[in-house]
């Protein structure tokens, strides 16, 4: 069965409250989630206060900055603060995005930040990825072909290949498919938005000559159909893409297979 | 504790080839119950209120009569494949087949009783 309550080693406490900066009139307050998996004890929130006049506009400068100046310990992913890599991947304000292109002015009130929802964590805002990366590379996400290689280039039309935009800008965040709630519960066996999304890239990829062998992976009760059109990956994307529509594609051509 | 690989875990047992047929008949029968729910409200509701000789009259007629009998058909079968994707939604292992299995018998029995009692008036 779904467990709908936290288990007693993961119930949120209250942690500490760290001094406000001196001096500093234009200061934000920040809840952030801690939890360290070597104090043995339960996660907890701690509250910064961050002094806005000298911090940059972005979730993560702010992140930066209490890291720097007020508790070198807090531990997040950060790689090339500009929406390319999707390391910076965390539950802010409610909704999964990633910290460098989230501005603090989009935020009303206090800023809550978490980790991205229903992963295990590794320290503080540090998601366990491994068994999402495995999913997605389960998918084969790689041109595969049958055809001898051509003497240059797989040639791919203009047509054929504006396919492919909304799909390949995807940076593999997992900020959509910790959004949804079918992931969730069952994301040992579902493959999630991400996944399924780069799975359709490939599908419908012009060179690759592996469709029908995709399509058969993918249909299954549990790796594609637990897709129940919820939409949250969609609204939740940091990149503006449109996962549940490449799943709903997918699930177009396996009937349009079938029937 | 068992050492599988990440990606050992992640194939599991690999794809159950099906899915799609469930898939598209949850389609069909939406897209029946579309045009069989308001044509059963359309045809029935009239008949509320009545006495009970002219309840039994409407349902003896054969165009209401089959309306009915499809509406029961096809909304139960919709119910039933519905209500399995919630059940492996939210429940799993062995608990999740026994109630696949209460649920079909569920479904089916009252199915199945719908039909006799819309026989027995027509007929």
């Amino acid at each position: 069965m779904v467990q709908l309550t936290l288990p007693k080693n993961s119930r949120m406490t209250t942690g500490k409250t760290w001094p406000k900066p001196e001096g500093a009139s234009n200061v934000r307050k920040f809840q952030i989630y801690r939890w360290n998996p070597d104090d043995g004890k339960n996660p907890s929130v701690d509250t910064y206060f961050v002094d806005m006049d000298s911090c940059g506009p972005m979730i993560l400068d702010a992140l930066i900055k209490i890291k720097n100046e007020i508790d070198p310990t807090l531990t997040f992913r950060r790689s090339c603060r500009e929406g390319i890599c999707g390391s910076c991947a965390m539950n802010i304000d409610g909704i999964n995005t990633l910290a460098c292109i989230y501005g603090m002015d989009e935020i009303q009130g206090d800023v809550k930040i978490y980790p991205l929802p229903h992963m295990p964590v590794v320290k503080d805002l540090i998601p366990d990825l491994t068994h999402f990366y495995a999913q997605h590379a389960s998918i084969m996400p790689w041109l595969e072909t049958k055809t001898n290689r051509p003497a240059k280039e797989w040639k791919q039309s203009i047509e054929d290949r504006e396919k492919l935009d909304g799909l390949y800008e995807c940076v593999m965040c997992a900020s959509c498919s910790t959004s949804c709630p079918s992931y969730w519960w069952n994301g040992d066996k579902y493959l999630g938005p991400a996944a399924l999304l780069h799975a359709y890239r490939w599908i419908i990829d012009s060179r690759d000559e592996a469709t029908g062998e995709r399509l058969d992976d993918l249909e299954d009760p549990f790796k594609l159909y637990r897709c129940h059109t919820i939409m949250n990956c969609t609204k939740t994307c940091p990149k503006g893409l449109n996962p549940a529509k490449a799943i709903a594609e997918i699930k177009k051509m396996m009937v349009e297979r079938a029937v | 504790m068992s050492f599988l690989t990440d990606r050992k875990r992640a194939v599991g047992m690999g794809s159950a080839k099906s899915g799609v047929h469930h898939f598209w008949a949850m389609k069909m029968s939406s897209v029946a119950l579309l045009i069989l729910i308001p044509l059963f409200i359309f045809i029935m509701g009239p008949a509320l209120g009545s006495s009970h000789e002219e309840v039994l009259a409407t349902f003896s007629r054969p165009f209401p009569a089959i309306v009915a009998a499809l509406t029961i058909i096809v909304g139960f079968k919709h119910f039933r494949d519905g209500a399995q994707v919630m059940l492996e939604d939210y429940v799993h292992g062995t608990t999740q087949k026994v109630c696949i299995i209460l649920l079909a018998c569920l479904s089916y029995g009252a199915m199945a009783t719908g039909l006799f009692a819309i026989a027995k008036i027509a007929l």
